[in-house]
């Protein structure tokens, strides 16, 4: 960018690095330029979807001033700010794929706008840049042409304003900024420091410089810019502002406007101070400004008494050292005031959840049994008095809270009708569980002969799901092991990989003793404690070593398949390592080089074609086997129309082509994909609803949810970027291992193999490229086949997309479950543990967060979190539902 | 008979922590800047041999299994041999494991040989001298049921707990305080260490208190 380059060193500008805080998506960015204020992390969800700003704002300011704002660019501005603009035309800024379009949206009414010149404020937002590092990243060629276009438009404002200042006697202000910045992979959301730092260029020729005049430019908050525009503009500043004046643009002012400007925005500051700190005298920042204030008088008195003199300098520039200290601690005291919680809000849905869990673990025995009946006691009379006062108590609760709270309340904002409504589900909750629990007090001497009897034969394994599941519950406590959450989950699959193993050797080895291979391990005494030490991956590691040396002591190894169950752990584990160092996620290792960078850079086309190939013939051979021939079919050309969707957009190339220029949208591939993955989904479906109306024909059905997940690994695949495909092949690849090679002839139960999918699905969850930050979601997955932004398709094809892997690991579940005829309950067994397996964590994260609000990193690394498990329990619920109508399906067969 | 068995495995055990502690403050006579966190690796060999020394001397003195009748000089020789490729055997098959496990592949191969050393030296050094490259005694020593003697029930102990104790070792990598031993493998390793002395402690103890309860079958 040669003209700005220049205009930052030599015009008459000042340049700084604006801090954005995060979460640096575009919504809470323009809240925080024009309001000053920090806006909370639930915009990031409003942010597709932006209602209208009803805080105080520059804009509103200048609107109320009288001035005409004109705004071409992001719609976001116009969803924010309605009828605000004398002129306007927004562009939609979610088709993502675009980069030439929405700029020239913005252009082509540049010329004519500034001809006229009948407005005082222009807002151009541009999103071209955004949108090249969504698609291609930040080391793209497209950049550097994008950069030298924006670099030409900011030559046309400029020279235009300049030969316009002639006629006027006010200067202009021209002002460059981004909302966000861009991290290594082109996307932003969190708080890298390349995502942080934005630009903030302030032109205008009031400013003076003289020439070798050099300055660096200065860190700053990225909420000060919206104090310094309504000082230049002469306006109020914005009430909710936490912002400081930038300082160097007022220097070249005489020292009374100066130190004017500076006691317009404490008083700003120290007023919302005295809003949101109800002990805001003893704050340290007012105590500097009613001190400065009093330097101030003594100052103005001085300046009416003489006019020029050393002393009012010396006394002049104190004041002013003063006032911007007081600005900078009253600015720092704010910023952490303001973020507010709504306490009773969320101690109301802490609660309910919680009773939630309370009963799930509560009715584990129960749901557990042979039966798998899960009855919830409603009816019973003695509760129907607690019940009603539990209501009375609550309501009078709300009432009380409710007209006492002076900050605002959303919980208390809700109608009364949804109100009660949550009311009475806490309450008949808070009955249930009570109820269930005196069931199980009461009637826990009779049942007692049982939980004795199986606790005798937890194998390891068991051992280790409980500790497994504990130990990652208690770890998202530490904020580290929330954002390096991937580890933890590839630990533990390789730990439950090797107690596989130490239990397949078990079984081929010892099991031929005279003990069946699955058998009763009776135990005396003494042994019941070392299973305890057997958690590690300690025997497994030994056993191991033992199979490899000795083929020749076990008699009974015969055959290539009792081969493949004692290699297949070893198999997956090596899957795992691979899959492991083709996404590097997390924070601390993420800047490692991976295969993944590897493959999508541009020098290594011819490798990443292949690979796709490979896993996408690897998918074909793996699921074809239990389709019908028509689906099967159907799968081969659609994963033929993936190869050639990713050609047609330029990821991968055709042998015989292999430097096609002609880059496309691919709509016509990627909808011709949608037929084959809707026609398989709905032979699926047609297979199911048949298999239920003829209900002996049990095969017909376990096609029919096979079809149902090849149909969903068709779409996976089309959604994956290309060297992704590879996760797709292995997980396929790990899915059959484990099935034929391990849960076959070990013949877990249900609850242990649920518990296995959920981590596994956990695992690819992460072997995606996923971390628990906004930064990672694939967003352009939500285009694919898709002509413009259409929000709902858009948003399931982006859900499905990152949690692709639980899915497809949870769909292979029912599959699996319902192939296996041995257990009648083993669907619901299953849908149970599921249930309760992804709450646990949920459940104990709410709490954890609520307690750790005030945490530094509760926005950073917290909040993400959060609404990475908010999304995963809506998708569990999903699953439970399509478990739940299986089981159905199968209660009205039988 | 058993209480002086449980005091002789005692004083062995002893004898292996005292070995231990040796390691850390020996080499900081002969050699400068020693630290077990600085200069990792030169401790790693110091006190794996130092461990490995100590058990031989210990086998050859203390004799628990008095069952090895031929004691012709080739026999010996080929046994010694037998062992030392099983000693390697299981350093790679640790190595490959941890590999596995999420260690980097090319960088830092020889700290993660290393550990891998130090863990066969706390679990396969112990066990060869005790049973031998016998396989299948190995077998029976770790399925269920199989334990013979005191010697073997302590050796179960100590394995495992020094597997867990490198297992629970990995766990503190994540953590972002840039503590100097949160680098692989130094926390394994003094997991696996501390795991290590933890089961030479507790073997004995838990023996004796559950002497009433413990039958071996040839005893």
């Amino acid at each position: 960018m040669p003209y700005t380059t220049y205009l930052v060193e030599k015009g008459a500008s000042h340049s700084f690095v604006a801090e954005a805080k995060p979460p640096t998506v575009t919504m809470p960015r323009i809240k925080a330029l024009m309001t000053g204020s920090l806006p909370g992390f639930v915009d990031v969800i409003r942010n597709l979807n932006s209602p209208a700003l009803l805080e105080d704002s520059v804009i509103r300011q200048a609107k109320a001033a009288g001035k005409r704002i004109v705004f071409y660019g992001d719609e976001t501005w116009v969803k924010l700010f309605p009828k605000h603009f004398v002129e306007y035309d927004g562009t939609t800024s979610f088709f993502v794929s675009d980069y030439t379009e929405v700029d020239n949206n913005v252009t082509r009414h540049l010329d004519k706008v500034l001809k006229r010149g009948d407005w005082d404020i222009l807002i151009l937002h541009y999103l071209g840049l955004d949108h090249i590092g969504h698609i291609s990243g930040p080391n793209s060629p497209l950049i550097g042409q994008k950069l030298s276009e924006m670099d030409s438009v900011l030559m046309k404002i400029h020279t235009s304003l300049q030969s316009k200042e002639r006629e006027t006697p006010l200067p202009n202000l021209l002002v460059l900024c981004g909302d966000h910045g861009m991290s290594e992979t082109g996307s932003h959301g969190a708080s890298s420091t390349e995502e942080v730092n934005t630009p903030l260029i302030l032109i205008s020729s009031a400013f003076e410089r003289k020439p070798g005049d050099i300055r660096h430019p200065k860190h700053v908050q990225q909420t000060d810019v919206a104090a310094t525009l309504a000082i230049a503009l002469g306006l109020p500043i914005p009430k909710d502002s936490v912002g400081s004046l930038l300082f160097p643009v007022v220097e070249g002012r005489p020292m009374r406007e100066q130190l004017r400007f500076l006691h317009l925005n404490t008083v700003q500051l120290s007023k919302l101070l005295q809003e949101n700190v109800p002990s805001y005298e003893k704050d340290p920042g007012f105590e500097q400004f009613k001190m400065s204030e009093r330097l101030h008088g003594n100052w103005i008195r001085l300046y009416l008494e003489e006019k020029h003199s050393e002393v009012l300098f010396n006394l002049g520039s104190k004041v002013l050292r003063q006032y911007l200290d007081a600005l900078k601690t009253l600015s720092l005291s704010l910023s952490a005031q303001v973020a507010q919680y709504d306490i009773y809000s969320m101690m109301v849905g802490t609660v309910v959840v919680l009773e939630v869990l309370t009963l799930l673990l509560l009715s584990v025995p129960q749901a557990l049994r042979r039966k798998a009946e899960l009855e919830v006691p409603l009816s019973s009379p003695g509760f129907s008095l607690l019940f009603y006062l539990v209501i009375l108590v609550l309501s009078a609760v709300h009432v009380i809270v409710c007209t006492s709270a002076e900050s605002s309340c959303y919980f208390c904002g809700l109608s009364w009708l949804a109100a009660g409504g949550v009311m009475v589900l806490a309450s008949a909750l808070l009955c249930v569980t009570v109820s269930v629990l005196t069931n199980v007090l009461v009637g826990g001497n009779t049942p007692r002969k049982n939980p004795v009897h199986p606790s005798s034969r937890w194998s390891e394994l068991d051992l280790l799901i409980l500790l497994g599941t504990a130990g990652h519950v208690l770890s998202l406590g530490a904020s580290s092991f929330v954002e390096e959450e991937h580890q933890t989950w590839y630990f533990l699959v390789n730990t439950l990989c090797l107690a596989l193993s130490q239990e397949t050797y078990r079984n081929y080895f010892l099991g031929d003793d005279g003990e069946p291979p699955c058998g009763l391990r009776v135990e005396q005494g003494h042994d019941g404690a070392t299973a305890a030490w057997q958690d590690g991956p300690g025997c497994d590691v030994l056993e191991r070593d033992k199979g490899h040396g000795s083929p020749s002591t076990s008699e009974v190894l015969r055959g290539r398949e009792k081969w493949m169950v004692l290699a297949s752990p070893w198999l997956i584990l090596a899957c795992c390592r691979l899959l492991r160092s083709l996404n590097q996620t997390g924070v601390q290792w993420a800047h490692r080089p991976d295969l993944g960078h590897w493959l999508t850079s541009s020098d290594h086309k011819a490798e990443l074609s292949v690979l796709a190939a490979l896993s996408l013939l690897i998918v074909f051979v793996l699921v074809q086997r239990g389709c019908s021939p028509v689906s099967k079919a159907a799968l081969a050309l659609g994963l033929l129309g993936v190869y050639c969707y990713r050609a047609a957009i330029g990821s991968v190339r055709f042998p015989w082509r292999p430097d096609s220029k002609d880059i496309s949208k691919g709509i016509i591939e990627a909808r011709f994909v949608y037929v084959f993955v809707l026609g398989i989904l709905f032979t699926g479906t047609k297979d199911l609803l048949k298999s239920q109306v003829i209900a002996a024909d049990f095969k017909l059905k376990t096609v029919g949810l096979w079809e149902i997940y090849s149909g969903l690994v068709l779409l996976a695949a089309l959604l994956f970027r290309p060297h992704n495909l590879p996760v797709l092949a292995f997980s396929l690849l790990i899915q059959t291992l484990m099935t034929k090679f391990i849960w076959k002839p070990l013949r877990h139960d249900a609850a242990e193999i649920t518990v296995m999918h959920y981590w596994f699905g956990q695992a690819f969850f992460y072997f995606q490229g996923n971390s628990n930050n906004i930064a990672t979601v694939d967003i352009s997955a939500g285009f694919v086949g898709l002509d413009t932004y259409v929000e709902i398709p858009a948003v399931l094809l982006t859900a499905f997309g990152t949690y692709a892997g639980p899915v497809l690991w949870a769909s292979h579940l029912v599959h699996f479950l319902s192939s296996e005829t041995r257990s009648g309950s083993a669907l619901s067994h299953a849908c149970f543990c599921y249930a309760l397996i992804c709450s646990i964590p949920v459940s104990t994260y709410i709490v954890l967060v609520t307690s750790l609000r005030y945490h530094l990193f509760i926005w950073s690394v917290f909040s993400p979190k959060l609404l990475y498990e908010g999304m995963h329990l809506l998708i569990t619920a999903a699953v439970c539902v399509f478990f739940t109508a299986m089981d159905q399906t199968r209660l009205t067969q039988s | 008979m058993k209480d002086n068995d449980i005091k002789r495995l005692l004083y062995t055990h002893l004898l292996c922590i005292f070995s231990i502690i040796l390691s850390v403050f020996i080499p900081s006579l002969f050699l400068e800047n020693f630290s077990i966190l600085e200069t990792h690796v030169t401790w790693l060999c110091i006190c794996s041999g130092f461990v490995t020394a100590v058990n031989l001397v210990l086998y050859l003195v203390v004799k628990p299994n008095t069952s090895s009748k031929r004691s012709s000089l080739s026999h010996k020789v080929t046994r010694f041999l037998k062992c030392c490729i099983y000693f390697l055997m299981s350093c790679f098959s640790f190595h490959v494991i941890f590999v596995l496990y999420g260690a980097p592949l090319i960088e830092l191969a020889l700290e993660t040989f290393l550990f891998a050393v130090i863990l066969s030296t706390f679990t396969t050094v112990p066990c060869l001298c005790l049973l031998g490259p016998n396989l299948k005694a190995w077998l029976r020593v770790f399925s269920r049921n199989g334990v013979t003697s005191i010697w073997e029930n302590s050796l179960q102990i100590t394995t495992i707990s020094s597997f867990v104790g490198a297992w629970l070792g990995a766990l503190p990598i994540p953590l972002d305080w840039e503590r100097p031993w949160q680098v692989w493998p130094i926390s394994c390793t003094l997991g696996a260490t501390f795991g290590y002395v933890a089961g030479l402690v507790i073997s004995p103890l838990w023996i004796y208190w559950n002497r009433k309860q413990l039958t071996y079958k040839n005893n």
